[in-house]
């Protein structure tokens, strides 16, 4: 009696460890709302990413829960304490927007989940309030921005016109972009938040005459703006920088009115290493479009997570384990390269890159010359990990 | 890093252009405020759904021109297609409102628009539709100072005046633009007189459906044609009709280019004249924030001393 009750509680036992061989995986991204363009894309990443990986991250089975944040950090909140408590999740990925990651990080990283960004990276997350549970895919914020002050600098433009939306990311956009361009800044505006009418600020524009205009204007008002600034012939005039505005994204709806426009990034789909050749041709014929740099962070973000899975063994209960691992993990990132900074946000070279064709003449974003090597962002050494 | 902040009020040449944006602004906001006011003066129904009207008449005019590189053929499309939109809606819901409170309205047309955006995303994708100009229209006309005016915000600018001038010729000089003005005044009596009310309610629907999908492809190419580009058209329309006065369409030519003025030149002007009171560094904080609330700034002292809005229409008692 005693033994089979012995056998009965050892099977028990066994099916346990059998059940926490399944990897279960909570993708949260805007799915509804303007933003929704940016989650599809970055969904898109991640499921080839997964796919590429034979379904299994880190070898084990995975389970993927996709929830939508509808850009409303409330709503966001519900659905990650739904995956934390009802699915249990091992990790959570994805997040578009700076705002919904800090509505959610909290609750992941005190839960003892893992949380990995595919695209926000907030100054308060990669500086002081880092932590040892989450991780980043993509970039800080700021450092596209600085990318293209220091192309702004280098090129020897004298005198800006900078533009952003009247928010805390616009505002915090053009510091990053004036912490290493050192020239005359002609003038500095900041729209309403969801404008869609430029020509005020274009004949300020054509007043001033700068050498160039930089402008940070995500989503729909960006479209508006290039097209806009097109159609008064200032295109081919004074050359238009940008930050999250002219992408993979918007490239479709903005089609010539982007000629010769210039972005930076740490990812373009020209990128000639064979991981990403396989990612953006597989991307392509599953999905019918050219993926962004939000495809390509997500795709990354489930190589990241197999590699670190794959260092323990499936263990994922030992979290002090996975976590080195993570920090040790190498996959072949579609960048060409994988390192990690002390706050776990990746170092990047940065390219400018501009509107071009894709060897088939598809159009895409392709590299341009290299701004910065080696770029980790200016806010790791106020994170207090060292490893 | 050095800042040379310029005060560009001064410049006169700059200052026309900004006039002739206010304007532009105004053309458009008016063809789809004129549409809001005169549902609402007639049938008494407020319409949030009037934005996505706007949105559906630009993904048409832009499909269409995509597809058959027809500018005039776009433009003739997006009407059609938005007064079939208004006419379905009506049959759908908004008929069965008439009768209805203004929050049961707001609450079911805030409906439509959650569903319409949704239905467009799910036909069309999330992305942005692209709605190129063709060549002949990819110029701009070179102005004194250095500014110029591009093509397409002439197009704007004609077409919003040709349709304001024949909306008016309409109702002045018609029979049926009298009894829409009547009907307006007081729709019982008009029934009483033997009109078929009903029928005129469509008539002004579908025109008013009609004007805010041709604004819509006035607007593609220089907005991002996505789900969602009506609903911050519809809020500057509302302030357009609420500071015109509601029913009149009138008011809302005159309310259309007030908003579109103040608020272009608050955008233009406002920082640079907070700079010459604050440090730099305030000024940026200031102005943006001012130069974004003045229309609603212009419609809070309207209201404070015409609550019925500038041109409101005498309306028979409900």
């Amino acid at each position: 009696m005693r033994s089979a009750l012995a056998l009965v509680a050892g099977t028990a036992l066994f099916l346990g460890a059998a059940q926490a061989q399944e990897l279960r995986v909570g993708f949260m991204a805007t799915f509804t709302g303007p933003g929704a363009n940016l989650g599809q894309h970055l969904r898109d990443g991640f499921l080839l990413g997964v796919d590429h990986l034979g379904g299994r991250l880190g070898g084990l089975e995975t389970k993927l829960f996709i929830v939508d944040d509808q850009l409303k950090p409330d709503v966001a909140r519900q659905e990650v304490d739904k995956l934390l408590e009802k699915e249990k999740v091992h990790f959570v990925v994805g997040v578009v927007f700076s705002n919904i990651l800090l509505a959610i990080y909290k609750p992941v990283i005190e839960s003892g989940a893992f949380l990995i960004s595919a695209n926000a990276g907030p100054s308060q997350i990669a500086g002081a309030q880092c932590s040892e549970r989450f991780f980043s895919t993509s970039w800080q914020n700021d450092q596209t921005h600085s990318a293209l002050g220091k192309y702004a600098q280098d090129k020897g433009f004298k005198r800006v016109f900078l533009l952003a939306p009247n928010y805390q990311a616009g505002r915090d956009g053009l510091t990053g972009f004036k912490r290493y361009f050192k020239g005359t800044v002609v003038d500095e505006v900041y729209t309403q938040l969801g404008a869609v009418d430029f020509s005020a600020e274009i004949a300020k524009i054509q007043a001033a005459k700068p050498d160039a205009v930089y402008a940070f204007m995500p989503g729909g008002p960006g479209i508006a703006l290039v097209k806009q600034y097109a159609q008064a012939g200032l295109t081919r005039q004074i050359p238009l920088l940008s930050a999250f505005t002219v992408d993979d994204t918007s490239l479709p709806a903005l089609g010539a009115a982007a000629e010769g426009l210039i972005s930076a990034s740490q990812w373009a789909a020209d990128f000639d290493n064979p991981a990403n050749q396989r990612f953006v041709a597989d991307f392509r014929k599953k999905y019918g479009y050219v993926p962004s740099y939000f495809a390509a962070q997500a795709y990354d973000a489930a190589q990241f997570i197999d590699a670190g899975v794959k260092g323990v063994n499936g263990k994922l209960d030992d979290k002090a384990a996975l976590r080195d691992s993570l920090r040790r993990a190498q996959f072949p990132s579609v960048k060409g390269k994988w390192k990690l900074n002390t706050n776990h946000i990746p170092i990047n070279d940065f390219y400018y890159v501009t509107p071009g064709k894709l060897p088939d003449g598809t159009p895409a974003m392709v590299k341009g010359e290299l701004v910065f090597a080696d770029y980790g962002d200016e806010y790791a050494k106020d994170c207090p990990m060292r490893w | 890093m050095k800042s040379e902040y310029r005060a560009t009020a001064l410049d006169p040449a700059l200052l026309v252009v900004q006039l002739l944006n206010g304007v532009q602004l105004g053309l458009l906001l008016f063809l789809v405020a004129s549409g809001l006011t005169l549902v609402f003066g007639i049938l008494d129904v407020i319409n949030l759904a009037h934005g996505v009207v706007f949105m559906v008449g630009a993904y048409v005019a832009a499909s269409t021109f995509l597809h058959s590189g027809s500018l005039l053929l776009a433009a003739a499309a997006a009407p059609i297609a938005a007064a079939l939109l208004g006419l379905v809606l009506d049959r759908l819901v908004l008929r069965f409102l008439y009768e209805r409170s203004h929050l049961d309205q707001v609450l079911a047309t805030f409906g439509v628009v959650l569903f319409v955006d949704e239905a467009v995303r799910t036909l069309f994708g999330p992305a942005a539709l692209p709605f190129p100009l063709p060549a002949s229209l990819e110029w701009s006309l070179p102005l004194p100072g250095g500014t110029s005016y591009p093509a397409w915000r002439l197009v704007i600018i004609a077409g919003g005046l040709v349709l304001a001038a024949g909306l008016f010729g309409i109702l002045h000089r018609t029979r049926a633009g009298m009894l829409v003005r009547a009907a307006a005044n007081d729709a019982r009596m008009l029934e009483m007189l033997g009109v078929d009310v009903r029928r005129l309610f469509l008539l002004v629907l579908g025109a008013g459906s009609a004007l805010a999908g041709f604004a819509g492809a006035l607007a593609g190419p220089i907005m991002a044609v996505q789900p969602g580009m009506g609903d911050n058209v519809l809020i500057l329309a509302f302030v357009v009709i609420v500071t015109g006065g509601m029913g009149s369409v009138q008011g809302a030519l005159l309310g259309a280019l007030l908003v579109g003025l103040v608020d272009t030149l608050g955008r233009a002007f406002l920082t640079d004249l907070v700079r010459t009171l604050l440090p730099p560094a305030a000024a940026n904080e200031v102005g943006p924030a001012l130069a974004s609330m003045a229309i609603y700034l212009l419609m809070a002292i309207v209201l404070l001393i015409r609550p019925q809005g500038l041109l409101s229409v005498r309306r028979a008692a409900r």
